[in-house]
C-alpha cells in the first residue's frame, strides 16, 4: 500500500504503554500495537456473541434483535448464558474494545509526540457507556439495570427508564448534557459554515484567511474565538456533553429514586421565600 | 497574603454551604428495585432504601382488638336506639366495631368525638352523621369495588390512620393570588403543586377527573394528526391534564409510570402490567365515592371542615395509598373485623 509522503516520519517505533516492542508494527497503513490486538480480539468476540445471541433469539430483523441483560434477581452475579449471561460477556467485550481503542489512541499520540487530546476526549464517551452498563448497575445492585443491546429494545429501555422518574427533562444533569449537545452542534455548524465559506470563495475570489474569518464573527457577534480557540471550545463542549450524560444517568436511581420534578423542591425550600 | 486567606475562607464557606444545601436534596444507595416486566425493558420500580424502611414502618397494622367471644345474643338494633346501619350486629360485635372505630379515627378524643356523652343515640354531632355514612361507604367499597380493593378490602384505618381527618384529602382550589389583569388567571397551573409531584401542570386534576362527570383520561389518539372533531381527538391541554393526574397517581402509590404502562405504547393494554387493570377500576371507584358519599355530606360539616370554596373534603388516590403501592402493603384487616365485609344496607 502506498504511503503518503509525510507519513514516513510518523512511523516511529517506541512510545508503547505496555509490551515494549510487542506488536509495534504496521500492517499496510494501520498501526497494530498491543491495544490494536486487544481491540480486534474484544470487538470480534463481542460481535460474534451478538450474532450468536441473534441466532438463538426470536428474529433476524435487524431492528428487533435484542440481547437483554439478566433479570434483576441475579443481582451482581453471573446469569445463565441464554438469560442475560450473553449480555454480561458482550459488555465485558465492549468495554475491553472501547478501553483498548482509547489506549491505542494514547500510544499513537505518544509516537506522534502530540498531546493526549484525542484519547482524553474519546475516554469521555467510553465513560458514558461504562456509566450505563457498569457503574450504575453496580450502584443499583444488579446487572439487570444495564440497557439491552438492540436497536429498538434499547429505545424502549430509554423510554421506560426515563418515565421511572416521571419527567426526565427535570434531571439537572440531563439539562446540562442536552444544553452542551445543542451548543456543541451550534458551534460546530458555525465553525463548519465559516471554514467552508472561506475556503470556497466565489468565482475569481481568493481563499480567505483566518483574519477574514475573525473579522466576520467580530462583525456579527462582536467576538471571534479564533482558529485555535474554536477547537478548544469544541472539545470542551463535546466532552462536557458526554460527561454530564454519564452523570445524569448515574444519579438517576442510585442518588434519586423519585420523580425528577420533585428534586427541584430544594428551590421552593430556599430560606429566602420558604 | 491575609487578603488571599480571607478570600479562600469565604470561598470554602460558600462551597461548604452550597454542598450542604445540595446534599439535602439527594438520596444515597441502596435503592430497592422490583422488576415488573421482561428483563432489559426497563420495567421496574425503584425506591430509595430509607424511604422503603419509612414506608414499611408506616404500614404496620396495629394489634387487632380481640374479637367478641360470641356473635350470638340480642341485636344492637334491638337494644340501642337510633342504630341505622349496624343494627344487625350482636351487642358483642357492635361494641367491638365501635372500639375499633375509636382506635382508628379518634384515639385521643374517644367515644365523645362522635357521640353526645349524655345520650349516645343523639345525632347532634356532625361527626356521628359523617361516620355513619363512612361506614356505609366502607362496606360499599368492600362489596362493590373488589375489582379495585380485591379481597384485601379497606377499613376506617386505611385512610384515617389514627387521625380525625385523613392526612390526604382534596378540595376544589382557590388558586394562588394573582396580579390581576391579563396575568390574572393562572388556570390552576404554572406553579409548583405538591399534589402533582411539584410539577407546574394542572394543580387540581381531581375536580376534572375524580368527581362529577369525570373527564376522559385517555388522550392517545387512534389516528396520527387527529384534528378537532375526530372521534378521539384530545387537545394538548387535555394531554397535560391527564399527565398531571397520572403524576398524582404515581406519587400517591410511590411508583413510576412503568408500574402500569410500558411507555413505548402507553395506551396498549397488551403490553401493560396487570396493575393497570386495578388502577383503571380505581379511577372508576374514586369519582363514584366522591359523588355518592363525600360530596353529599357537604351540608353536615362545620365551616372549618370545608374547603376554601366551601366544598366537602374528598378522596383521591393518596387518601388510602399514602405512598404505598397497596395500602398496608396488601395486609387485610377483614378477617379480624368481618363487619366491614358485610353489607348492612346503604
Amino acid at each position: 500500500m502506498s504511503m503518503l509522503n509525510f507519513e514516513k516520519k510518523y512511523r516511529t517505533r517506541g512510545g508503547t504503554i505496555i509490551g515494549g516492542d510487542l506488536f509495534d508494527f504496521w500492517v499496510g497503513p494501520f498501526y497494530v500495537g498491543f491495544f490494536g490486538v486487544t481491540t480486534i480480539f474484544f470487538a470480534t468476540l463481542g460481535t460474534l456473541l451478538i450474532l450468536y445471541g441473534a441466532a438463538i433469539g426470536d428474529t433476524w430483523n435487524v431492528w428487533r434483535i435484542n440481547i437483554a441483560p439478566p433479570d434483576l434477581s441475579y443481582g451482581l452475579g453471573m446469569a445463565p448464558l441464554k438469560e442475560g449471561g450473553l449480555w454480561q460477556i458482550i459488555t465485558v467485550c465492549a468495554t475491553g474494545a472501547f478501553v483498548s481503542w482509547t489506549l491505542r489512541q494514547a500510544e499513537i499520540s505518544r509516537k506522534l509526540g502530540m498531546g493526549y487530546h484525542i484519547p482524553i476526549a474519546f475516554s469521555f464517551a467510553v465513560f458514558a457507556y461504562i456509566a450505563l452498563v457498569i457503574i450504575r448497575p453496580i450502584l443499583l445492585g444488579a446487572w439487570g439495570h444495564g440497557f439491552p443491546y438492540g436497536i429498538l429494545s434499547h429505545l424502549d429501555w430509554v423510554s421506560n427508564v426515563g418515565y421511572q422518574f416521571l419527567h426526565f427533562h427535570y434531571n439537572p444533569a440531563h439539562m446540562l448534557a442536552v444544553t452542551f449537545f445543542f451548543t456543541n452542534a451550534l458551534a460546530l455548524s458555525l465553525h463548519g459554515g465559516l471554514v467552508l465559506s472561506s475556503t470556497n470563495p466565489g468565482k475569481g475570489q481568493k481563499v480567505k484567511t483566518p483574519e477574514h474569518e475573525d473579522t466576520y464573527f467580530r462583525d456579527i457577534i462582536g467576538y471571534s474565538i479564533g482558529t485555535l480557540g474554536i477547537h478548544r471550545l469544541g472539545m470542551f463542549l463535546a466532552v462536557s456533553a458526554a460527561f454530564w450524560s454519564a452523570v445524569c444517568i448515574i444519579i438517576s436511581g442510585p442518588f434519586w429514586s423519585q420523580g425528577w420534578p420533585a428534586w427541584w423542591n430544594w428551590w421552593l425550600e430556599l430560606p429566602i421565600w420558604h | 497574603m491575609k487578603v488571599r486567606m480571607t478570600k479562600t475562607c469565604v470561598n470554602l464557606a460558600l462551597v461548604a454551604s452550597l454542598s450542604a444545601m445540595l446534599s439535602a436534596c439527594w438520596e444515597a444507595p441502596p435503592t430497592v428495585s422490583e422488576q415488573i416486566g421482561f428483563r432489559g425493558t426497563g420495567m421496574w420500580t425503584s425506591t430509595d432504601g430509607d424511604r422503603v424502611e419509612e414506608l414499611v414502618a408506616a404500614n404496620v397494622l396495629p394489634e387487632p382488638i380481640p374479637a367478641p367471644a360470641t356473635t350470638a345474643g340480642p341485636k344492637a338494633g334491638d337494644i340501642y336506639q337510633n342504630v341505622q346501619v349496624l343494627g344487625d350486629l350482636s351487642i358483642g360485635e357492635f361494641t367491638h366495631t365501635m372500639l375499633a372505630i375509636t382506635q382508628w379515627v379518634s384515639p385521643e378524643q374517644g367515644c365523645n368525638y362522635c357521640h353526645n356523652g349524655e345520650n349516645f343515640a343523639d345525632d347532634d354531632l356532625y361527626t356521628k352523621v359523617v361516620a355513619r355514612r363512612m361506614i356505609q361507604m366502607n362496606q360499599s367499597i368492600n362489596n362493590d369495588w373488589s375489582s379495585h380493593v380485591g379481597s384485601t378490602g379497606v377499613t376506617c384505618l386505611t385512610c384515617h390512620r389514627g387521625q380525625n381527618v385523613p392526612e390526604y384529602i382534596w378540595f376544589e382550589e382557590d388558586g394562588p393570588k394573582t396580579a390581576g389583569g391579563m396575568a390574572g388567571k393562572s388556570y390552576s397551573q404554572n406553579h409548583a403543586a405538591m399534589d402533582v409531584g411539584s410539577t407546574s401542570m394542572l394543580s387540581d386534576p381531581f375536580s376534572a377527573y375524580l368527581n362529577d362527570d369525570p373527564a376522559t383520561i385517555r388522550v392517545i389518539q387512534n389516528r396520527p394528526l387527529a384534528i378537532k372533531g375526530d372521534e378521539r381527538y384530545a387537545s394538548t391541554q387535555a394531554t397535560e391534564n391527564t399527565y398531571s393526574l397520572m403524576i398524582h397517581m404515581s406519587e400517591s402509590l410511590g411508583v413510576n409510570c412503568t408500574a402500569c404502562h410500558n411507555t413505548r405504547a402507553f395506551s396498549s393494554w397488551d403490553e401493560a402490567p396487570p396493575a393497570r387493570t386495578t388502577a383503571w377500576h380505581g379511577l372508576k371507584m374514586v369519582p363514584s365515592l366522591n359523588q355518592e358519599y363525600l360530596d353529599p355530606l357537604q351540608g353536615e360539616y362545620p365551616d372549618n371542615r370545608l374547603g376554601p370554596l366551601g366544598d366537602a373534603p374528598k378522596v383521591n388516590c393518596a387518601t388510602c395509598h399514602q405512598g404505598a403501592n397497596k395500602p398496608f402493603y396488601g395486609q387485610s384487616m377483614l378477617d379480624d373485623y368481618p363487619v366491614w365485609k358485610a353489607n348492612s344496607g346503604s
